[in-house]
């Protein structure tokens, strides 16, 4: 198996509602992967069964060769590996940026907050957060908080990165700054899925494009193909109502 | 004069109770209801002084004085009707639901001006409650000794002065809502001896606290102001005369003094503190 | 047309006179000023007049603001309640320690800890559905009782835990709220950077959800300032029993309000800034 993730035939449901009905994906290293599809159809669910905030019922979702999905395994391991952008940043109010960023290493790998300050200060600086690492989240705008968020997931060193729509909740002008960090992390050659309804930046940069349609995957490909050339009549509907 | 002084005395005396205890027209009018007096004791009423929390028995030192009070101002005893109050109830400002009060209400300056007294019905030692553990462990009637008890009493009596101006304990005494709870003290041993007049330390050492014990007693006339109780009254209570003209007569009968014998004969006996 | 002309006159001054709307809300104002005066007014008059003005006032007067009682008894009974902060001061603490572990006992979800749940709930639900007295009572006569020797059976002692046993099952129970409070996101996010489920409490959860409930606690911590005083059922002397003695020294209630203006004193200034503390939380929030 080449792939660094892939899930086989994943199934979630909550209570009556089926929301993955069996899903298969394979993401190679290196390679960013968007799924698109509406509201509802399953991107965020699927996100969350990836690093194991939500216990899937059925399937298997291998890491590097190995099942994480197996159930009653400690799930921590697996999300130190795998980390999370949400679409609401979710950043911890109560701290600065910097405490936000440095909380999970200090805790997770033990490491002082003199031995983390050097790289966390590279990273802010890196995004353009420089001189914003001692504010709270509410002196942030939201497109600095959801860099702030992104800077606190690769902290933690993770082998991949899942975003999860992290630009529905900023203001247009908002969105490019945060797009551009997800450039510079594609450049840098980061594992990446992206649930998103940024169509002209998943054709830009994704290795391949999955449509969602009701928990499952109808169609998959290059974004160039799967943009200009949808087989499925839904695929269609769905591109020409946003695209 | 003496001659003259003597029968005429006799005859105001013979008058006054005549008016009294004849057709009660000293109290005519002054009472809550016509022909009818409303006297108020406490809620438990203790022993001795109305037996059984009975006080319509006439028995216990303060039933017995009660209804002698009331014959004394033309009510026989089935013109006698029995209330129950709060210390608070007694001294609250406004109508008051009762003629008379008597629960061992101690005269004092400072409650005259607020409320009236009748003239004193019994004179009060003070003696200390405790237990047979406590005299075990060497307690001794002095004042030195008992300097340094743990003490305790009941908030709402003449104990507490006593306490501060006499004793002069060397730690602070605990305060207690009424007789259960200083018991209830006594018992879980947070404090060694409570202050109480003596017929109630008597009776609480004899029959209430298990292992209770009597270290001595204040002798009433060694004090410079005995505690002496009276009938509590509301202030200005035109009744008041009348209820003084009728201890004035208990007393120098004789009367008086043959109840405090009958019911609170146990008194004496009781070693002296120095 | 007047109207009208006037209308044309005030636009045409807009920048350096007032708008039409102004205008109309300073009469508004004006108007609500004067109502509400005519009536503090009218209000106060009814109360310092009529009221002595009741047959029984003047009784009432002696027996409740006599100002010779008054001053004879505030020297005792401000010193008493020294004896109600001093409670207070080292029960504070006891309870705010109690009730945060309860609510963490509450908030176990391993199995192994079910236990430490039940008894949490217990708890709670026990200690909240009794009286403060009855509880000060039965401990504080209670448990001396069973023969401790001094000073292990004091009032102080027993009459505290009653009191910690009481209040921290309400702060538990507010804790508790509190943590509910903070938004599943939050546990999602810590979860999701690998942090354990303690770490998660200790350095995500409880410091939002603390912060989230100290108006709520001011309040409890008022409530216990008041409540100390029922410590007196079992023998300590503090204000209100001091009260009690005063009252029944001098046969007036006047000793009751000097202590009630004590408390006032105190529990008014932190009933207004907790009131400020959850008014700016409630701005925050919106």
């Amino acid at each position: 198996m080449t792939a660094k993730l892939s899930l086989r035939m994943v199934r979630k449901r909550f209570d009556d509602h089926e929301v993955c009905k069996g899903i298969d994906l394979d993401v190679a290293e290196g390679e960013m992967v968007c799924l698109i599809g509406a509201s509802g159809s399953g991107k965020s669910t699927l996100l969350r069964c990836m690093n194991l905030l939500e216990p899937i019922d059925d399937g298997e979702i291998w890491l590097d060769g190995k099942d994480i999905s197996e159930p009653g395994l400690d799930p921590q391991p697996v999300r130190q590996q795998i980390g999370i952008v949400f679409q609401s940043y979710n950043l911890f109010p109560h701290m600065t940026a910097a405490e936000n960023v440095m909380l999970a290493p200090r805790r997770v790998h033990g490491l002082s907050r003199e031995d983390l300050r050097p790289k966390v200060t590279q990273l802010f600086t890196r995004f353009g957060l420089g001189d914003r690492m001692e504010h709270y989240p509410d002196q942030l705008s939201g497109g600095q908080q959801q860099r702030v968020a992104i800077i606190r997931a690769l902290a933690m060193e993770p082998q991949i990165m899942l975003f999860d729509e992290i630009t529905s909740a900023l203001d247009p002008e908002l969105v490019g700054e945060v797009l551009d960090v997800l450039r510079d992390l594609r450049k840098q050659g980061m594992t990446m899925v992206l649930a998103t309804h940024e169509m002209g930046f998943a054709r830009e940069l994704a290795n391949k494009v999955c449509f969602l349609d009701a928990g499952r995957i109808l169609e998959q490909g290059p974004p160039e193909v799967l943009f200009s050339q949808p087989r499925e009549p839904r695929t269609k509907a769905f591109l020409s109502r946003v695209l | 004069m003496k001659l003259i002084a003597g029968p005429a005395l006799a005859l105001l005396f013979s008058t006054t109770s005549v008016l009294a205890a004849g057709d009660g027209t000293c109290a005519k009018g002054k009472t809550l209801t016509e022909g009818n007096l409303t006297i108020a004791t406490g809620n438990p009423a203790y022993y001795p002084w109305v037996m059984n929390d009975a006080p319509e028995s006439g028995e216990g030192f303060e039933a017995a004085v009660a209804y002698a009070i009331a014959e004394k101002m033309g009510f026989g005893q089935d013109n006698v009707t029995w209330v129950r109050t709060s210390f608070d109830e007694a001294i609250q400002p406004g109508a008051k639901n009762f003629d008379f009060n008597m629960q061992q209400y101690s005269i004092t300056p400072e409650r005259e001006e607020m409320v009236d007294f009748s003239l004193p019905y019994y004179t009060s030692a003070m003696a200390v409650l405790t237990t047979q553990n406590v005299v075990d462990a060497g307690a001794e009637a002095t004042l030195d000794g008992l300097k340094d008890l743990k003490w305790g009493a009941v908030a709402t009596t003449t104990a507490i002065p006593m306490l501060k101006d006499v004793i002069q304990p060397s730690s602070e005494p605990l305060l207690y809502n009424d007789n259960a709870d200083v018991n209830a003290a006594i018992m879980a041993g947070q404090i060694d001896a409570a202050i109480y007049d003596l017929p109630t330390a008597l009776y609480l050492s004899a029959v209430v606290v298990e292992n209770g014990a009597l270290l001595g007693q204040f002798p009433a006339g060694q004090s410079e102001s005995p505690d002496q109780f009276g009938v509590l009254m509301e202030d200005g209570n035109a009744l008041k005369e009348c209820v003084n003209a009728a201890i004035t007569e208990l007393t120098e009968s004789g009367e008086l003094a043959a109840i405090e014998t009958q019911w609170l004969s146990e008194a004496t006996g009781v070693p002296v503190i120095e | 047309m007047e109207e009208t002309s006037l209308q044309k006159d005030s636009v045409e001054h807009s920048a350096a006179t007032p708008t039409r709307r102004e205008v109309y809300e300073a009469e508004v104002r004006r108007r609500s000023n004067r109502i509400a005066l005519i009536s503090v007014v009218s209000v106060t008059l009814a109360i310092f007049v009529l009221v002595p003005l009741a047959p029984g006032w003047e009784a009432v007067q002696r027996s409740f603001f006599n100002g010779r009682v008054f001053a004879e008894t505030f020297p005792g009974l401000l010193e008493a309640f020294l004896m109600n902060v001093m409670i207070f001061a080292w029960s504070a603490p006891l309870i705010a320690i109690t009730g945060l572990v309860i609510a963490l006992c509450r908030d176990t979800r391993a199995p192994a800890l079910f236990p430490l749940r039940l008894f949490g709930i217990a708890y709670t639900d026990i200690f909240r559905g009794l009286p403060v007295v009855l509880v000060i009572y039965i401990i504080g006569f209670g448990v001396p009782g069973l023969g401790l020797p001094r000073p292990w059976n004091s009032p102080y002692i027993w009459g505290t835990l009653a009191l910690v046993l009481v209040y921290s099952a309400y702060v538990a129970e507010v804790i508790r709220s509190g943590i509910d409070s903070i938004h599943q996101s939050q546990r999602s996010a810590a979860a999701s950077l690998g942090l354990s489920d303690q770490d998660t409490m200790r350095y995500v959860v409880l410091p939002q959800a603390i912060r989230n409930v100290v108006p709520a606690n001011m309040n409890l911590f008022i409530a216990l300032q008041k409540d100390v005083a029922l410590l007196s059922f079992i023998g300590p002397v503090e204000i209100f029993r001091q009260a009690g003695v005063y009252k029944s020294l001098y046969a007036n209630f006047t000793p009751y309000v000097g202590a009630a203006l004590i408390f006032l004193a105190l529990t008014i200034p932190a009933t207004r800034y907790a009131d400020y503390l959850m008014n700016k939380q409630n701005r925050a929030r919106t």
